[in-house]
């Protein structure tokens, strides 16, 4: 595989910021292929679209998914990427590694790869990009044989599930995330690696508020750790923030002057509710009016802690655009206890409901956020047996356009317009 | 013995799934999961954990641009075995971040990771610019209107600064998806680059026969723009598709189930440039991010364009904001007549929604304020 010119990429290899460009000419001294991944891109930037054929179908027995197929369109000019298919691996909870694990998963994937990938895919696998068909099966038994790790899921299945970093790292986790997205990937291997579903379908897993694995926005069903008792005062911390002795937020604004703490300007004018005051020196919070928004906590993390009684809020439906337009997920179990101590049965049993009914009425390529705006939310929550709630909902309807069932109304839907003439002439 | 492909199923291991957390887990983390009292940011891209047991740990976080080599990997793994007892691990952003047991060990890393050139910038804490969440781009992907990681080199090269430091109202989430299929986090981003086509499909009726199933196509299009049809190819009628040029707004999904229908153009495609969106619940709500630029030319290499825009709009919400404004908090406490005044952006009907459920983005009220785009 012959080097080629590439005027335009070399052009990022300056600048601060690391260069894949840079990067990838390294890589092309142990594997010359990379030179035609180079020169494949470089050849984008020139014409200015993409040299990638459409899909392409590869894959490993036994699974309907984990390798997204990719050929180039001009093969004899770039041969080392004829064939391109992205391997997608599952990865550990957290994005937690050993040397060990990575310097064995590398030598795999110089073995049988091009030798580039991605860490991380959006969704969460390890991305493993570009090798040959004949090369899946052997890289597969090497990755299960040797490894003991598995593919992550493509196609109209349940794709790999990702979680924050949870109780590992984090004070403010108010569940297991960790725990969550591991013994809920090994529930359902079969939903992830044999697809059955009408479309794709996502859990991602937010030990708070915070969301940072962005659940609310890029999964299906959404489990958001909060909690239903008191946030935690320390009130002696409170008085150091107070006195300027702890730097607020974890000093994540410490790069500029912003002037002193003000606990009313920065704290308790900023919460959502309203909910704050300082009395006497302390700081007094009515919870009953809190919606636990984290403002405050993460403002003053050695002052403040998520109540004790910890759980989830269980949210559904986000996706992208595609096809009538972008949602969140929205709230549809306030409260749920999130443990592995009853193997997570409420939420198993809750996406299980979830499931029987979508994979029974899901349009094809619906997803199931989708298919909830299509029936409507009463209908969702009838077909989950949930009780509305004034929690699902951000405010009424405004609309008067209100079905009732026939047996809600008194005297039914049946009637005779003989009798009503005999009130009401024509 | 190894793979067989006479008897492909003899052997064969499936359904293990991921390998568990717990063997990659730090000492350190091991002994504290769920014990952290709590963290502070030592210094731009160091936090530190306090735990109920008076164990610590700094995190030690660093910029990558995720397109990585085996090399690179290699890399990472042998700072991990010199400074952290052979672990690491990777943020939600696609940062990676070593972790050490004490404060001592923290110097000798950073100074470590300083001496590798720019491969290990260490920053994307608290409240400045962290790594751009991203997609494949034209390295991989069939449907993409612009590149992924030229772009994001390019962007985060000016926005460098910004990274290895916390100056900002709050933190600033950059995304880009390079199709509107917005695989990411496009939708719910502070300033999201999104790659958009602006020519309808060409349809080429000499494969549509046998690539494309016609119904699928048909129901792919979020307008109905695209119609049953028939064709003549070499003398022969065949089943295929039209497209109502007046309906179709670009969106490239009939191209996603049909092979047929290629819209990919070197001046057609571009950038679109949106903001205000976010996905904590901190103060406000979630949001998703608002179209404000509707197109900028993908000028390769460097995108100078897109790397202008997306600087202006980040230096007027650096110099309006109050502390702890998220960029969509600022947009629409100041107004969004005042968003495009402040940040010198041309107002046009692009801007406008006229899809679907487009009316609740009108203003229905007398309030508004008075700014340049009233003559």
């Amino acid at each position: 595989m012959a080097k080629h010119e590439t005027p335009l990429l070399d052009q990022l290899e300056t600048g601060p910021w690391p260069s894949f460009v840079t990067d990838l000419k390294r890589q092309a001294a142990t594997k010359p292929e990379c030179w035609d991944i180079l020169g494949i891109l470089e050849l984008s930037y020139k014409d200015r679209i993409t040299h990638w054929k459409h899909g392409g179908i590869v894959g490993v027995f036994g699974y309907g998914g984990g390798i997204v197929g990719r050929y180039a369109d001009m093969p004899k000019q770039f041969p080392g990427v004829e064939h391109f298919h992205t391997i997608r691996v599952a990865q550990p909870s957290s994005k937690y590694y050993s040397t060990a694990n990575l310097r064995q998963l590398m030598d795999l994937w110089e073995k049988h790869g091009s030798g580039m990938t991605n860490f991380h895919g959006s969704t969460g696998d390890i991305i493993l990009l570009g090798t040959r068909t004949e090369n899946l099966e052997p890289f597969f038994w090497d990755l299960t044989h040797d490894m003991g790790q598995d593919l992550g899921g493509s196609g109209s299945n349940l794709r790999t599930p990702a979680n924050c970093i949870g109780h590992s790292r984090c004070e403010w986790s108010c569940y297991d995330t960790e725990e969550a997205c591991y013994h809920l990937t090994q529930h359902y291997q079969d939903e992830i690696h044999r697809p059955a579903f009408p479309y794709k379908f996502k859990f991602k897993f937010s030990g708070c508020p915070n969301d940072c694995v962005a659940a609310i926005a890029r999964s299906d069903v959404s489990v958001i750790g909060t909690w239903r008792d008191e946030i935690r005062i320390d009130q002696a911390a409170v008085k150091e923030y107070v006195a300027g002795n702890y730097p607020p937020n974890g000093g994540s604004h410490s790069g500029k002057d912003w002037g002193k703490f003000d606990i009313q300007k920065e704290v308790i004018d900023l919460c959502p509710t309203d909910c704050m005051w300082m009395e006497g020196g302390e700081l007094k919070i009515d919870d009953t009016e809190c919606t636990r928004c984290m403002h405050c906590i993460n403002v003053m993390p050695r002052a403040l802690r998520p109540g004790a009684d910890q759980g989830a809020s269980i949210c559904v439906g986000a996706k992208a655009p595609i096809l009538d337009g972008a949602q969140f997920s929205t709230l549809i179990v306030p409260f749920m206890k999130v443990e592995k101590e009853n193997e997570f049965e409420e939420l198993i049993e809750f996406i299980e409901s979830i499931w029987d009914w979508w994979m029974e009425v899901g349009k094809n390529r619906e997803r199931v956020g989708e298919t909830m705006q299509r029936v409507g939310l009463p209908t969702f929550l009838k077909v989950m047996g949930i009780e509305p709630i004034p929690q699902h909902v951000k405010e009424p309807r405004s609309n008067p356009y209100v079905f009732w069932k026939e047996e809600e109304v008194e005297g039914g839907f049946e009637r005779d317009v003989e009798e009503f003439r005999r009130k009401h002439a024509a | 013995m190894g793979y067989n492909p006479d008897k492909p199923m003899d052997g064969r291991i499936s359904d293990l799934g991921p390998p568990h957390y717990e063997q990659f887990f730090p000492p350190v983390i091991k002994a504290n999961k769920g014990k952290w009292l709590w963290h502070e940011i030592t210094q731009p891209g160091v936090l530190m954990h306090k735990s109920e047991t008076g164990d610590e740990v700094y995190s030690i976080r660093c910029g990558t641009a995720r397109l990585v080599s085996i090399e690179y990997i290699r890399e990472v793994c042998d700072i991990a075995d010199e400074f952290c007892d052979g672990y690491l691990r990777f943020t939600t952003r696609n940062n990676v971040e070593f972790m050490v047991d004490s404060k001592e060990k923290v110097q000798p890393l950073l100074d470590n990771l300083a001496s590798r050139g720019n491969k290990f910038p260490v920053g994307g804490t608290g409240a400045g610019v962290t790594n751009i969440v991203h997609t494949q781009g034209w390295v991989h992907c069939h449907t993409p209107a612009t590149d992924a990681s030229g772009v994001v080199k390019a962007v985060m090269d000016e926005l460098f600064d910004y990274f290895t430091s916390m100056t900002l109202p709050a933190q600033v989430r950059i995304a880009l998806a390079c199709c509107l299929n917005m695989c990411g986090a496009v939708h719910a981003s502070d300033i999201a680059i999104l790659g958009v086509h602006r020519k309808p499909p060409m349809i080429d009726h000499t494969r549509i026969t046998g690539v494309c199933e016609l119904p699928l196509a048909i129901a792919s299009c979020p307008l109905g723009a695209v119609k049953p049809a028939k064709a003549t190819v070499d003398g022969k009628e065949i089943k295929t598709v039209q497209v109502n040029v007046d309906r179709c707004m670009f969106c490239g999904n009939c191209y996603t189930m049909c092979p047929a229908m290629p819209l990919a153009d070197p001046e057609g495609d571009g950038i679109a440039i949106l903001v205000g969106g976010k996905v904590s619940n901190r103060i406000s709500h979630p949001k998703f991010s608002k179209l404000v630029i509707p197109f900028l030319p993908n000028t390769t290499p460097r995108w100078p364009e897109t790397v202008a825009a997306v600087k202006k709009i980040l230096e007027a919400y650096a110099a309006d904001a109050n502390k702890y404004e998220r960029l969509g908090d600022w947009a629409e406490r100041i107004g969004w007549e005042k968003f495009f005044e402040k940040c010198d952006i041309p107002f046009t009907d692009k801007s406008i929604d006229d899809y679907r459920l487009a009316y609740d983005t009108w203003r229905t009220t007398t309030q508004f304020k008075y700014t340049s785009h009233i003559k």
